[in-house]
């Protein structure tokens, strides 16, 4: 779905990503792991089109991101950053509305209307909807921008931290919408996780990534392991065996 | 491509048929149609706001020390100056409201309007260069310089809010006013030493009392900006969202801030070389319509533009009125009610934190 090749990006001399290649598969939730500085986020910001890249190339459903115009890579990658800094002051419905503007240019149909609708359901979101967004506390604003993400309609949802400042029960329930978002609408979701263990746990795939590189990619069982993750984290990391499935044990 | 959605989708009941791509599975079905992302514009408040608008409009039109019903050349002054004056309130009003929304959505900074970045100041300096080096130049060449000084002026100030990180800071609309008082000074300057400080001076102080048949007829080209916000409303709201927001979505960010600024200095070069500077304006109106009714910008439009002409024309009433026979300008107060207002909404910004 998503193919990333020799992608390298450079800030300062020793400072750099890449080059990274990489193959997303289509369906299910990809989890990128790493310590701080890694380049998760850059990586998934190039991926999105947010960043550019000085080599390489990124292939989405077989657009390439450089060359596509971006009002088309719109309808088949949506991408959402950890910090959205907003002024604009509108209500939930209205930034939803927005995720149907790579369709509709502003102008919302009645069906615009209705993917919106279920999009805000989908996140649980209905009661709120005629909220303003500057009233609601940090995690209803993630879920609506998620909703909004969502109504983009898009195969591929990108999204940074995504469980940033959301408490223990809004990032087991965030991590759940993200699973129902690959079940039930076939999307494929790609995350930067912080939490190995909620990588291990909701993921199919898992990417570690250390000093701008990939290097481990497998399924959750592969990747979570004591000595992968000591390696990739440069702490020490037992995996044990947990009431609901392994556990990585670092503190 | 959104074939596997639709599979996913098709057990779950809840879509009907092809049209949808969209998420399903949560929905409820029944109720999904009868909810609209969108205000509504044509309401009650909206069409008295313009019933009292026209009444201040047509106000103006009758409001002065000449008699224009009773005297015998009434209906030549009425042509000649009240005719002029009122549509340059009207388009003025509508322009500077909008243009300051349009720039506070580009900016994410609701305290940015073309008075507090520099361009206006940027708009007279390209209106007195023009003044310094061709004296006889007609209006239209005035108003040309106008505009390309404004453009340059509001480019170096964007150029400036992208190298620093203070989007949303109250620092931003004061490094804009310094920049705009720096500019302001070299035009002072320029002009002291050139004898042209009188013809300045209405510049600094906007004021419709010059605005005659014969002199404000290039106020009419702010009825193509008025149009084109209006066209592109859903882009400068989307650009609102923030730069990665908006690319997400789609959205050449880059060149719809272009375009805004391309608007924003035609309209305010053009208002300053006819009427001169109109202090607040675009910061007053927009904040209050958000504060009423959100941010959907293009319900929220015709608002700002309705209420930025009402607020001209009783601005403009109220000086003509109160020293009668003589006139204040209208930048005086303007600048007296906006400067309330400015302050008023930087005390709340720092209650909310």
């Amino acid at each position: 779905m998503i193919t990333l090749s020799s992608v390298t990006k450079r800030y300062a001399s020793d400072v750099a990503i890449g080059p990274v290649d990489l193959e997303v598969p289509a369906g299910g939730i990809t989890a990128l792991i790493g310590p701080n500085g890694a380049g998760k986020s850059t990586l998934l910001t190039i991926v999105g089109r947010l960043l550019g890249m000085d080599a390489g190339a990124v292939e989405i459903a077989g657009l390439d991101v450089a060359r596509t115009r971006s009002a088309d890579l719109a309808r088949v990658v949506a991408v959402l950053r950890q910090e959205n800094h907003l002024v604009t002051r509108l209500t939930v419905r209205q930034l939803v509305g927005f995720g149907r503007f790579p369709h509709s240019r502003g102008r919302l149909t009645a069906h615009d209307e209705e993917v919106v609708s279920r999009s805000v359901d989908f996140l649980d979101l209905g009661a709120l909807e005629g909220r303003y967004l500057d009233e609601l506390s940090g995690g209803q604003r993630q879920r609506a921008y998620v909703a909004m993400v969502l109504a983009q309609d898009t195969e591929v949802v990108l999204l940074d931290e995504p469980l940033n400042n959301l408490d223990m029960a809004h990032s087991v329930q965030m991590m759940q919408l993200l699973r129902r978002m690959t079940t039930e609408l076939g999307r494929t979701v790609v995350v930067v996780l912080h939490d190995v263990n909620f990588a291990g746990h909701y993921a199919d795939h898992v990417v570690a990534l250390k000093d701008g590189l990939v290097r481990y990619t497998g399924t959750p069982a592969e990747v979570i392991r004591a000595e992968v993750l000591t390696d990739v984290f440069d702490t020490p990391v037992d995996v044990v065996d947990g009431p609901r499935g392994r556990l990585a044990v670092y503190y | 491509m959104t074939s596997a959605a639709l599979a996913g989708s098709a057990s779950t009941g809840a879509t009907t048929g092809e049209t949808t791509g969209g998420p399903t599975g949560a929905t409820t079905g029944g109720n999904v149609s009868r909810r609209s992302s969108r205000s509504r514009l044509v309401t009650v408040p909206f069409v008295a706001a313009v019933v009292g608008t026209a009444a201040l409009v047509v106000a103006s039109l009758f409001v002065g020390v000449f008699d224009v019903l009773g005297a015998d050349d009434g209906w030549r002054m009425f042509l000649v100056t009240r005719v002029p004056r009122t549509v340059t309130l009207v388009l003025a009003g509508a322009v500077m409201a909008m243009s300051g929304l349009v720039m506070q959505q580009l900016t994410q900074n609701r305290f940015v309007e073309p008075t507090t970045t520099g361009t206006t100041e940027w708009a007279g300096l390209g209106m007195l260069a023009v003044m310094v080096v061709a004296p006889g130049a007609p209006l239209l060449l005035k108003m040309v310089a106008a505009v390309l000084a404004a453009f340059v002026g509001t480019l170096v100030f964007f150029a400036f809010l992208q190298r620093v990180a203070l989007r949303s800071s109250v620092v931003v609309p004061i490094v804009g006013l310094m920049l705009g008082a720096v500019v302001g000074a070299v035009s002072t300057y320029v002009a002291l030493s050139t004898n042209l400080l009188q013809s300045m001076g209405a510049w600094f102080l906007g004021s419709f009392t010059s605005v005659i048949q014969g002199q404000y007829e290039p106020i009419w080209a702010v009825v193509v900006v008025v149009v084109a916000v209006a066209v592109a409303a859903d882009r400068f709201t989307v650009a609102g969202l923030g730069r990665d927001v908006s690319t997400g979505l789609g959205l050449d960010h880059r060149r719809v801030v272009l375009l805004g600024t391309v608007l924003i200095a035609a309209a305010t070069g053009i208002v300053t070389v006819v009427v001169g500077n109109l202090p607040y304006l675009g910061l007053v109106v927009p904040n209050v319509v958000s504060m009423a009714r959100g941010d959907d910008l293009r319900s929220n439009l015709p608002w700002v533009a309705v209420v930025g002409v009402a607020l001209v024309t009783a601005a403009d009433l109220l000086g003509r009125v109160v020293v009668m026979p003589f006139e204040i300008p209208v930048a005086t107060i303007l600048s007296v009610v906006g400067g309330v207002v400015f302050l008023a909404l930087l005390l709340r910004q720092r209650r909310r934190g």
